[in-house]
């Protein structure tokens, strides 16, 4: 029946004008924009196996995977909030006052010199774990959906507010004598790899999935590319929201768990100051901090781009004191070259 | 729900019914009446006009008749059913759509996404088919013959087709009402005769249409019943044919109005040449050469895609030409300055005044005076006392409706806010005023009003230009250069015809052909 009415109807409609310009081009640009940073990855590849013989060994990927793994969900976590058109600043605290809190209400104070309270079974830590992420993105959620308030400067104040229960909580001083159900994820091997590796892939895979192929996950885009419009196609704008919060915060404080299980410890100061590099992954990655663009695989591109600059120059023997200035350095020159290629500014 | 475009009407019956109803309509907003007691009846089939001045409660009627706002008192009615509760979008969805001057396609998505948004068709374990959402858009967009990549992002389609995409969008709901609220306002002429032949096309296939505008001249084009809004009120409700245009007009505006009629008397002789444009070439290729004297008011007619707007752009310094020279009073503007420009003394009134006119949240003395910063401080600070007064007077000369200089203009209404425009333009004294279609989306008693100043300011010499392809504005020049694709083909005196200069702009000779 449409095939009837089509032509029939077409010889009196005047066709409208072709698009303006260049959209086939920048049609092909965008189906490319997730595969951007793909180039520059072999590149540093290719420059990092001339640095060092060591760089391509089996050994040296697992350590590049590993050490990106926590971060890398973080990235993640912030990437679902930015294609919301929100942003969460608090995660870095969340990353390590989740794993702090369950530490604090599991570890035995006989043993740590009086750190910790010991009133739940070592069995409840990863649970608490993750509700202490879902009660922060709840939080969130209540002050920046329910009241309105803007949330740059909610998630602002959390991060200073969690980061301070922790200093409160340890006193300053870093948990050890972890339960082992809390080093199991950050410590384990499964087939040869670390399961934090195995976790974040799983997890950027499920991310992948979610944001691309289900109805949730696309709500996320239209919110992020105007609310409004969102809103009127029927999507629970407010709830997605809040969701999105909430999920960001847990895995913000699955990658505390993961990182304090590897180390065997939570320092008071556990993921202070990550928030710059995630942010820098996710944009290097081609997430757009005004929402509504990027993907889950462009942010993963995005941050192992980061971990692999910053494996060459550990390689290639660059000073520690000059790790920062590096790091700040790789992540504008990331940014110069997606603008590149990307043929658009990043926002 | 299926993805697929459903072409029932079920839940619509009873041919005789009127589409929608809506009786005794209240709707307060705090102390002010946004509506009282005032209805429309829009019967199947028929083209239906909404006209009344900024204010009148259009949009207002129109939020209650698409389900997004709850009138105080009255009723709406659809087909003779009362309508459905407000949280049942999908009810709303299946009986009216409105097509709004602001987009609801969300830019970042495909136009396909965009189709079926929230109703993406699904496979197995809940996950997208994206092929198939990809067919089903093909397939709904050459149903209604709209020519448009689905695959590409809806931020690259023209307003054109992102209206033709958004009532594609409505039809697949199953609405056969659509209301489009001023969508000619940012179309070109064939642009717009293109929306027209699509309403056409679907009127003939049973879809009825409620249509906002302010061109009377569209009303008489494509409407059958026109009914209008004043103060919150219902006016009247008649047949297009049986209303005249005087009469149409005075039932909005409660009087009688007519458009400025320029007193074309002839320049003095020693009229100096205040603006001169020599081989001015835009980046897009379009070109102009023209001198205008002192009180000389020049149209630039054109469609879009004539260059007009880009050579007027090019020549304010809004956009870097590729060549040529502008002199201004003896003085040569340097190219793609803007504040090189408002220096030699050039007032300007942007094509788009949301983009370029003016910032919202700030008051109207604010916007007035961004041009003229000396002029309302001392030593770098600005005196907040002599900038309300200068305000002030902006609001009287150009009879604003507001409260006073302190007003957001983000609170005023569209015709007030292009006054703010015109009122920043003329702040700094102009010796040259060039006007980007300085009516568009304005009601016709703030067009009289904007074209007004036009004649006043002329009077004292100043050098006006009016880029636009609005009759009403190219009616007070004194002579009309109308551009086609990037050139000037033709030049025509005061007195055209309309239908001279209509056809010249769409590149056709009446008279050698």
């Amino acid at each position: 029946m449409s095939e009837t009415l089509s032509t029939t109807a077409r010889p009196a409609a005047t066709p409208p004008p072709s698009p303006p310009g260049s959209s086939s081009r920048s049609l092909a640009i965008a189906r490319l924009r997730d595969l951007a940073l793909v180039p520059a990855i072999i590149a540093v590849a290719i420059v990092g196996s001339i640095v060092s013989p060591v760089f391509l060994s089996t050994d040296n990927i697992i350590n590049v995977l590993q050490s990106m793994s926590e971060i890398a969900i973080v990235v993640l976590a912030q990437t679902i909030v930015l294609i919301t058109g929100k942003m969460d600043l608090s995660l870095e605290s969340t990353f390590g006052l989740a794993p702090g809190i369950a530490a604090w209400l599991v570890v035995d104070p006989a043993l740590t010199r009086g750190l910790g309270l010991d009133v739940l079974p070592d069995a409840w830590a990863v649970p608490v774990v993750l509700l202490v992420g879902a009660l922060v993105g709840a939080f969130n959620g209540l002050l920046i959906v329910r009241f309105g308030l803007n949330g740059f400067i909610v998630t602002l104040g959390m991060l200073i507010v969690l980061r301070g229960l922790l200093t409160g909580i340890s006193g300053g001083q870093t948990f050890f004598m972890l339960p082992e159900s809390m080093t199991y994820l950050g410590s384990a091997t499964w087939v040869g790899v670390p399961a934090s590796i195995w976790l974040s892939l799983l997890l950027f895979a499920a991310g992948i999935v979610v944001l691309g192929y289900t109805r949730a996950g696309r709500a996320l885009y239209a919110i992020g590319g105007n609310a409004d419009a969102a809103r009127a196609a029927g999507i629970r704008t407010d709830r997605v929201l809040w969701l999105a919060l909430i999920v960001a915060s847990v895995l913000a404080a699955l990658a505390g768990l993961l990182i304090s299980g590897r180390l065997a410890a939570v320092p008071s100061a556990q993921g202070s100051g990550a928030i710059f590099q995630v942010f820098a992954a996710a944009v290097i990655g081609g997430v757009s901090l005004n929402g509504g663009k990027g993907s889950v695989f462009g942010a993963f591109t995005g941050v192992l781009l980061l971990f692999m600059i910053i494996n060459v120059l550990t390689l290639a023997g660059v000073p520690a004191q000059w790790t920062n200035f590096l790091n700040g350095t790789v992540i504008l020159v990331a940014l110069v070259v997606s603008r590149i290629t990307g043929g658009k500014a990043q926002t | 729900m299926s993805p697929l475009p459903q072409r029932s009407t079920d839940g619509l019956v009873g041919a005789d019914q009127p589409v929608v109803e809506a009786v005794h309509i209240t709707k307060r907003f705090g102390s002010t009446v946004a509506l009282a007691d005032a209805g429309i009846v829009v019967r199947r089939g028929e083209t239906h006009a909404l006209v009344g001045r900024n204010g009148a409660g259009k949009s207002t009627l129109v939020s209650i008749l698409t389900g997004l706002q709850a009138a105080d008192n009255g009723a709406v009615a659809f087909a003779g059913r009362p309508a459905p509760p407000l949280g049942d979008r999908d009810g709303w969805r299946k009986r009216v759509a409105c097509v709004y001057q602001k987009s609801t396609i969300i830019g970042t998505l495909t136009v396909a996404e965009n189709l079926f948004l929230n109703r993406h068709a699904r496979g197995r374990g809940g996950l997208i088919r994206w092929s198939r959402l990809r067919r089903a858009a093909e397939q709904l967009l050459a149903e209604w013959s709209v020519e448009v990549d689905v695959r590409q992002p809806a931020s690259t389609l023209s307003v054109e087709q992102r209206q033709f995409v958004e009532i594609a969008r409505a039809l697949s709901f199953g609405a056969r009402f659509i209301i489009l609220d001023e969508p000619t306002a940012q179309l070109d002429a064939a642009g717009i005769n293109r929306l027209f032949a699509r309403i056409r096309e679907l009127r003939a296939q049973g879809v009825t249409f409620l249509f906002i505008s302010h061109h009377l001249q569209e009303i008489y084009e494509i409407c059958d019943q026109v009914t209008v809004f004043r103060d919150a009120r219902h006016i009247v409700t008649a047949p297009v044919a049986q209303l005249s245009r005087s009469a149409l007009v005075a039932a909005m505006t409660g009087e009688d109005v007519t458009m400025p009629e320029a007193d074309h008397r002839p320049l003095p002789a020693d009229a100096p040449v205040l603006l001169s444009v020599r081989d001015l070439v835009t980046a897009s290729g379009a070109e102009l050469s023209v001198e205008v004297r002192a009180g000389e008011v020049v149209g630039i007619a054109g469609g879009g895609g004539s260059g007009k707007v880009e050579v007027a752009e090019a020549m304010v310094g809004l956009a870097r030409p590729a060549g040529g020279t502008v002199v201004v009073d003896g003085r040569a503007l340097r190219p793609g300055s803007v504040p090189d420009a408002l220096d030699a003394g050039v007032g300007l009134v942007p094509q788009d005044r949301h983009r370029e006119g003016l910032v919202p949240l700030l008051s109207i003395a604010e916007n007035v005076t961004m041009t003229v910063p000396d002029r309302i401080g001392r030593r770098g600070l600005i005196s907040p006392a002599r900038r309300d007064a200068l305000a002030r007077d902006t609001i009287a000369d150009l009879a604003i409706k507001a409260a006073g200089p302190r007003v957001p203009v983000a609170d005023l209404s569209g015709g007030n806010q292009q006054k703010v425009v015109m009122g920043r333009a003329l702040a700094s004294d102009p010796k040259l005023l060039v006007l980007i279609t300085p009516t568009a989306g304005v009601d016709v008693r703030s067009k009289q009003t904007l074209l007004g100043v036009v004649e006043e300011v002329r009077g004292r010499g100043t050098s006006v230009l009016v880029v636009s392809d609005e009759l009403d504005d190219l009616r007070i020049c004194d002579r009309v250069l109308v551009m086609f694709q990037g050139r000037v083909v033709r030049e025509m005196a005061h007195g055209w015809s309309d239908n001279d200069l209509v056809a010249a702009m769409e590149g056709v000779d009446l008279h050698h052909v």
